[in-house]
């Protein structure tokens, strides 16, 4: 069980939005993670200083919570050969699919883009049916 | 002036990353237990991460709107948007695969790489593959360089 937090969950949402506002009014770029950091593997020249910088900016904001207020919740729920495997699904498929929860959640339906919109209900639908396997039928 | 609009780019782009994770952060949207239980609508649902999206369009949508009617971002010559628009087969297969691994570990790119700072194994690991899953997809079909 975790709480329902609509209050700190607006707000935290309203930071990422802020950011995301911040990055394509200051530099016209998205700022969707998975773009970002994917662009870290394909080095273009002039290209790799702010992708650097908003990835370590990710880090630094997750290092510095801690020193300021709680540690970080970060409640693992899976084994580490599940979270492996999550994990290549994750970076494969954000690549394939063009983008993920910022690109195409925040970002995408933020231009109105219809891809977006059918990516990010499509993620949404896959996501929410892995869980419901997971949890009620193999009742991990 | 291009110098110190690089620069302006530089340090925006880092504090944009830093009030991204602190919004993944406030909002819970880094705890994998929280994702999964808004994932699980059958079980221990629990909707608080709808409210982080709507947060964040109820911002995003109009302001983009506003920015997009400008000729060019302050710090740069031109806006970097996806060329891409078709509804396609990779973006629904590669949609599908985000999702499945979403709903098994309840991490996504961001709150993954921020979650970074726990130092918690298994998040490394999962960072790890997920660069590991990009690198893989820039194999198969970005193959001219």
């Amino acid at each position: 069980m975790t709480e329902f937090t609509p209050v700190s969950g607006l707000i935290g949402g309203l930071m990422i939005g802020l950011s995301s506002i911040l990055m394509l009014l200051g530099a016209g770029r998205i700022a969707g993670i998975s773009g970002i950091y994917g662009g870290l593997l394909t080095p273009a020249k002039g290209d790799l200083g702010w992708r650097i910088m908003f990835v370590g900016g990710l880090i630094l904001g997750g290092a510095t919570w801690p020193l300021l207020a709680n540690p970080l919740p970060v409640d693992l729920q899976v084994s580490w050969p599940i979270m492996l495997f999550a994990g290549l699904l994750v970076g494969f498929g954000t690549r394939l699919g063009s983008g993920c929860t910022s690109g195409h959640g925040v970002c995408g339906i933020g231009r109105l883009a219809p891809r977006s919109m059918i990516a990010t209900l499509t993620f949404m639908a896959a996501a929410g049916m892995t869980t419901f396997v997971i949890r009620h039928i193999f009742g991990g | 002036m291009t110098q110190r609009n690089n620069m302006l780019q530089l340090i925006l782009s880092l504090v944009s990353g830093i009030l991204f994770a602190l919004g993944l952060i406030v909002s819970q949207m880094v705890n994998p237990a929280k994702v999964l239980n808004f994932l699980d609508v059958a079980g221990t649902w629990d909707p608080t991460l709808a409210f982080v999206m709507g947060g964040a369009l109820l911002v995003t949508i109009p302001a983009f709107r506003l920015i997009l009617k400008r000729p060019h971002p302050l710090f740069a010559k031109r806006f970097y948007l996806p060329t891409k628009q078709d509804i396609d087969a990779r973006l629904v297969t590669g949609a599908i695969l985000f999702g499945v691994g979403w709903g098994l570990a309840g991490l996504c790119p961001g709150p993954a790489i921020t979650a970074l700072a726990t130092g918690l194994l298994p998040v490394l690991g999962f960072v790890a593959a997920m660069v590991a899953g990009a690198f893989a997809h820039k194999l198969i079909f970005e193959q001219r360089t």
